[in-house]
């Protein structure tokens, strides 16, 4: 490393400094991201976009990103520290993920250098808000098996048909990162390009998603002859699927990712964690030992999961970690972070079913939160993917057989045969 | 263990490890289940002069360490201990060593030069803990004159016959106590216990009215809580890294099992149903390797963390280190509960590490008092 780069420990201190004169407590919307409509939610977005812009101006802005582009050209150590700063300050957390990561830092990989000067300041100052176009209504954990193709006109632009899903905030969010299908002749590993478009453009139409627990933050988005110019495409055509697996690895670090400014203490889904000693004390359990017992165990689960992060984050930073250890990583968030969603269930008791919408308690999400519990271990790849993953290109154990292996994508059987 | 070693570190490590496998193999300590020591008095002393009890001891005591961390020095000594099943108590000598670096008396200075050069052995009887109710504590200790008067039991105490001097913790009217004394001082007695591990050896320790010098106190009378505590961080950091390495050890011989074996014209390694399961361990090992090293690095620094990462790896790993033992168990099938199979040794020793200087339990109620108390000055 060279010398010339401030100290982690000097940045810490300047840090602190800048944080506590300029950014206030953290507020309701960023631990949980949640707003009770859109009206609110649209003023939660200009004020991350305006945070978002004091990053920008007060130097702290893409800590990891190079200075071209109006980053800070730091370390992973450096950002480390600033995010151990921000805990319990006012942050622009809907640029955290995806926008960060898995977007910006695919584009830093492998955009053009006319795509990074364009859009990486953007994203720094604030003023663009990205989402990843990525799973597909028929395409579940198989990724790579898209449908949502483009086909190159005679001027050269690309004409986009198809549909994709769980898309997070797509309504208000600026540009997409999107992986489609180009050549239905070959493979499906072999026949898929990435391109960057705007969200909001002719040929678009945006449809929101309600989950169980009453929020519709996820889209699916419909595109009928979207025009894309081929300026906007990322990398070889049909070579999509090498930026595809880094993409992927991007978005498995998740709020881990060193490109990604967000405080500690928070969990990858966004929400602040509920204070167990909190749940326990309102159920009237706090001196029970097997409460405790809990307690301690949600906590440990909590230090684990951060340092299993930092290990291995450290490791292909470092260049030695074989990249699908992040699947290591993604296994265990997922089924640690179910495992203390069931402990705050388990604490709360009975309360857990119900609660009073006039006051307002740190420790009303619970039940929610439980019925929630899955999403971590579903969002971003299942477990189930991973745990493939970790058996076969960490620990090399053979491969799963598949249906679709060199067969050309159209000829792939893509439902049951009947009849 | 930590995947970034210095070169001395290194050496360190590998010292330790190449030392092992030549003096204890398993064959060895198969054979050795009967022996009343476990291990013989040369191969400790060998162990002390590869460094095994310097590395929590100041310099100005004869001590030192390789980094400048001692505990994340030792951790990678107990790691070899653990992927090795070796004998000895690498814990107990280190948790009084510790104890014992810094103090002045005459006792003491020299207890502790015989533990450097692995001449003594010394090992602790910890008969009072911060996890325990108060009142629940198993040895009292209280002022006679000058004196103090040390009585009640403790169980497991480590090589407790054949040490020449015990650590003792026990409540006091004015808080934890520690007195070191002879092991033979009268009115102790030692009876020795059948363990679960067969390469360990331990045993019940009963103080009845045993008398102890003032100048035997390490710290003040009463005013042990803080010293408690740094010894548990200090067990747990040597208890969670030889967990770790018994884990690895248990886990590579579960992979090349599953490799190997093959059923239905298939490996089993090709089963789905075992690959998830493989999986899963693999995230507990990391996640265990994770946390062990954190602990140790912020014990070895006296971090602010350190209480609470040592009682979250010794919790953490307690659990999980286990269950990953039991998994390796049930993917080798039958030969995994047989004595003639090498698996036990690492089953033994991860069960074994998570009760000793407090359970799981008992790690995850100090880190829920720990959050508690900080809750409640925030």
């Amino acid at each position: 490393m060279s010398d010339d780069i401030e100290s982690v420990e000097a940045f810490r201190t300047r840090a602190r400094a800048w944080i506590k004169a300029n950014l206030g407590p953290l507020q309701g919307w960023d631990m949980t991201q949640h707003c009770e409509n859109d009206d609110e939610e649209r003023k939660a977005v200009a004020r991350d976009r305006a945070l978002q812009r004091k990053l920008f101006d007060g130097g702290f802005a893409g800590i990891c990103f190079p200075k071209e582009y109006g980053g800070q050209g730091l370390t992973p150590d450096h950002n480390r520290a600033f995010n151990e700063e921000l805990a319990g300050h006012e942050n622009p957390s809907r640029f955290a993920v995806p926008t960060f990561s898995p977007c910006a830092s695919t584009l830093l990989e492998f955009g053009t250098a006319e795509q990074k000067a364009a859009h990486l300041p953007a994203i720094l100052k604030g003023d663009e808000v990205w989402v990843q176009l990525l799973s597909e209504p028929g395409g579940g954990s198989d990724v790579a098996g898209i449908t949502t193709g483009a086909v190159r006109n005679d001027k050269g632009d690309w004409i986009l048909n198809g549909s994709k899903v769980w898309t997070s905030r797509a309504w208000w969010a600026d540009w997409g990162l999107i992986l489609v299908r180009t050549n239905w002749d070959v493979p499906k590993h072999m026949g898929m390009s990435v391109f960057i478009m705007p969200l909001h453009q002719p040929g678009v139409e945006i449809h929101r998603i309600e989950r169980l627990n009453g929020e519709s933050e996820a889209c699916q988005e419909f595109f009928t002859d979207v025009r894309i110019p081929d300026s906007d495409r990322m990398g070889e055509v049909d070579a999509g699927w090498t930026i595809g697996q880094r993409w992927m690895y991007h978005e498995r670090l998740g709020h881990n990712s060193p490109y990604v400014s967000y405080p500690s203490g928070h969990t990858q889904s966004g929400q602040q964690e509920t204070s167990t000693v909190a749940i326990a004390r309102k159920a009237g359990r706090l001196d029970d030992p097997a409460a405790r017992e809990l307690i301690g165990e949600h906590r440990a689960l909590g230090n684990v999961t951060r340092q299993l992060s930092h290990r291995i984050a450290s490791a292909a930073a470092s260049g030695k970690g074989n990249t699908d250890m992040s699947s290591v990583d993604r296994v265990f968030r997922g089924v640690a972070s179910a495992r203390r969603a069931t402990i705050a269930f388990e604490l709360a008791g009975s309360t857990a079913s119900v609660w009073d919408e006039d006051e307002e308690g740190a420790t009303d999400a619970v039940g929610m939160n439980f019925l929630m519990r899955q999403v971590g271990s579903i969002g971003g790849g299942t477990t189930e993917i991973s745990r493939n993953v970790v058996a076969e290109r960490v620990l090399g154990m053979p491969r799963e057989t598949s249906g679709d292996k060199g067969v050309a994508f159209r000829d792939i059987q893509r439902g049951p045969k009947r009849g | 263990m930590l995947h970034e070693l210095s070169s001395d570190q290194d050496i360190l490590r590998d010292t330790t490890a190449r030392f092992l496998s030549d003096q204890v193999p398993l064959s060895k300590l198969r054979k050795d289940r009967d022996d009343p020591a476990g291990f013989d008095p040369a191969y400790w002393t060998s162990g002390a002069e590869l460094g095994w009890t310097m590395l929590l001891v100041s310099e100005e005591d004869g001590g030192g360490s390789v980094s400048g961390n001692g505990a994340a020095d030792l951790s990678l000594i107990a790691y070899e201990f653990g992927k090795h099943a070796a004998p000895g108590p690498l814990v107990d000598c280190n948790v009084v060593a510790s104890a014992l670096s810094g103090q002045h008396g005459d006792l003491q200075r020299a207890v502790l030069q015989g533990l450097l050069t692995g001449s003594d052995i010394a090992t602790s009887c910890l008969g009072a803990a911060p996890w325990m109710q108060p009142g629940s504590e198993s040895i009292t200790i209280r002022r006679d004159g000058d004196d103090v008067l040390i009585d009640g039991a403790v169980l497991p105490v480590e090589s407790a016959m054949q040490a020449s001097h015990l650590l003792v913790t026990g409540m006091s009217e004015s808080g934890m106590t520690q007195v070191l004394v002879p092991a033979n001082a009268p009115g102790i007695t030692i009876k020795p216990l059948k363990a679960i591990d067969v390469t360990r050896r331990f045993a019940k320790v009963s103080f009845a009215g045993v008398r102890a010098p003032a100048s035997a106190l390490i710290g003040a009378f009463g005013g042990g809580d803080a010293a408690v505590a740094r010894q548990i961080e200090v067990a747990a950091v040597i208890l969670c890294a030889e967990a770790v390495g018994a884990m690895d050890a248990a886990f590579d011989m579960t992979i090349d099992w599953a490799f190997n074996r093959y059923t239905f014209g298939r490996a089993l390694a090709s089963y789905q149903a075992l690959k998830h399961r493989f999986a899963d361990m693999k995230s507990w090992l990391e996640a265990s390797h994770a946390i062990s090293d954190a602990a140790a690095e912020a014990v070895g620094k006296g971090a602010d963390s350190a209480a609470e990462l040592a009682s979250t790896a010794k919790s953490y790993i307690g659990v999980q280190g286990v269950e990953l033992a039991q998994d390796c168990v049930q993917m080798h099938g039958g030969i995994g509960v047989t004595y003639e199979h090498d698996l036990h040794f690492f089953l033994r020793r991860i069960t074994l590490d998570s009760l000793l200087y407090g359970t799981p339990a008992e790690h995850k109620r100090l880190i829920a008092a720990m959050q508690i108390n900080q809750e409640m000055a925030a």
